[in-house]
């Protein structure tokens, strides 16, 4: 497993996060490749469906960015998110999925240098995990 | 006579992995089913006519219209007759809850084959099997050799091994609904693009419930329904019951809600969402009265058996489909 790359999903709000991780590229930081970026308007868009398809499809490990509480664009969106989350959290450990595939974190429009840390960290732990069985599972109905 | 009887549909209803109340609908049009007899020869169906399968392999391919297939895949059996009865019908519609999204027994993908033998015929409190004998497909006897179905590891959709013209949802569907669908076929009328879903509303639950409901859906805690005294016209969900309304298809005249019970989701998804599951921890997810981790986890652990609830009859046919089960390093 040692050449193990995984291949993890990022949702990241536009106001915030994405901004964020703009200004990591833009800074010319250099972060773990293994971080698919996907932006979407608001972290409270990231309906639970969107990281169950991306298990499915093949991810590795999922990641949602949004504003930091408080600071949210629409207000309350990173709310909404952080309660999606504890349910997805909990729903993937009862199909007997890693809880750890799949994190949350706030980043603001001028972390990018967290962003970086934090793509990085997100890499390490699903790295550790290995890669994730259920696109193989879901393909093979036995 | 012979004129009338050509024109006559000929109708079958077949049981896969089904508990048997699909077929008890079908009788439930109580004295409609004299219409239905009028309209339709019924060929084939086990829990009211004696017509064997061997009876089914002999009829000529297309020879039924209209095959009302109800249960889900669980074993060979229900394939090998699922596979049959396609090539002996021109219409295939999945009939229920089971053939459309797995249903209950679909909920045996929280286990696999293994555990579920283990528990069955080793481990359960009453069983006595020293030998640890399981069922075999095959087995050899000096009078020659016994075969039976073969259990599949996952529990399949009927749509998983054959193509599918049609899905009339329900646990167990409607029997009006299935009167009209009847119908409608009987009459000639131009039937509905393939696959689509008959006999229900495109809308959710909660358009057709008349339960009051307010803008106000707060909630510091999760209820079973015996839990609280039902006002009986509150929004189940903001008394903090949960309730399947919200991501699940109307059409059955929310007979749960009318009885005081909360829906389950037995019509399945509207159109357009494959997960009801997901689009059910979305919503009740907002609905959450704390912006706190630790009292959001509190909150949630109230409700009981999250996949379970959310999933019931819809597991074989959500994206996950399936619990992960342990890999188990075989040693021989």
């Amino acid at each position: 497993m040692a050449n193990f790359e995984p291949k993890i999903v990022a949702f990241l709000c536009n106001w915030c996060s994405y901004t964020g991780a703009d200004l990591a590229g833009t800074s010319r930081m250099k972060y773990a490749h293994n971080i698919r970026i996907i932006r979407v308007m608001c972290s409270g868009r990231v309906d639970p469906t969107f990281v169950l398809k991306s298990l499915r499809e093949g991810a590795d490990g999922v990641l949602i960015c949004g504003c930091h509480p408080g600071d949210c664009h629409y207000h309350e969106g990173n709310y909404k998110c952080l309660r999606r989350y504890e349910f997805i959290k909990q729903y993937l450990t009862e199909m007997g999925i890693d809880k750890k595939r799949i994190r949350l974190d706030w980043i603001s429009a001028s972390e990018g240098k967290q962003f970086a840390e934090l793509a990085d960290a997100m890499t390490e732990q699903v790295a550790e995990l290995g890669p994730c069985r259920v696109r193989s599972i879901m393909e093979n109905v036995t | 006579m012979d004129k009338e009887n050509k024109e006559k549909l000929k109708l079958a209803v077949y049981w896969g992995a089904a508990c048997g109340g699909c077929c008890v609908s079908v009788l439930d049009v109580h004295e409609k089913l004299l219409d239905i007899v009028a309209a339709a020869d019924l060929v084939f169906w086990p829990i009211a006519l004696d017509v064997k399968y061997a009876d089914v392999q002999k009829m000529p391919e297309g020879h039924i219209d209209v095959c009302l297939f109800n249960g889900a895949i669980r074993n060979s059996e229900n394939e090998l007759m699922a596979v049959m009865l396609r090539q002996k019908s021109k219409i295939m519609v999945a009939y229920g809850a089971c053939a459309q999204m797995g249903g209950i027994p679909g909920l045996g993908n929280f286990h696999d084959r293994k555990s579920i033998f283990d528990r069955v015929y080793k481990d359960s409190e009453s069983t006595e099997n020293a030998e640890g004998i399981t069922p075999q497909p095959k087995y050899d006897v000096k009078e020659g050799r016994l075969d039976i179905p073969a259990f599949y590891n996952d529990v399949k959709t009927l749509r998983d091994v054959v193509c599918v013209d049609y899905f009339i949802p329900g646990c167990p569907p409607q029997s009006e609904r299935l009167l009209e669908v009847f119908m409608a076929i009987s009459s000639g009328a131009e039937l509905p693009s393939k696959e689509s879903v008959l006999g229900a509303l495109d809308k959710s639950q909660c358009d057709e419930c008349k339960r009051k409901k307010t803008d106000n859906k707060k909630v510091d805690r999760f209820y079973r329904p015996w839990e609280i005294e039902d006002d009986g016209e509150t929004c189940f969900l903001e008394q903090g019951v949960v309730c399947m309304g919200p991501a699940t298809r109307g059409g059955c005249g929310v007979r749960c809600i009318e009885g005081n019970a909360p829906c389950r989701g037995c019509y399945g998804p509207p159109p357009d969402v494959t997960d009801p599951g997901a689009k059910m921890m979305s919503a009740i997810a907002t609905m959450i009265d704390s912006n706190d981790e630790e009292e959001i986890t509190e909150i949630m652990a109230s409700i009981d058996d999250i996949a379970g609830t959310f999933y019931r009859f819809s597991l074989p046919s959500s994206i996950l489909r399936r619990k992960l089960m342990p890999e188990v390093v075989e040693v021989d």
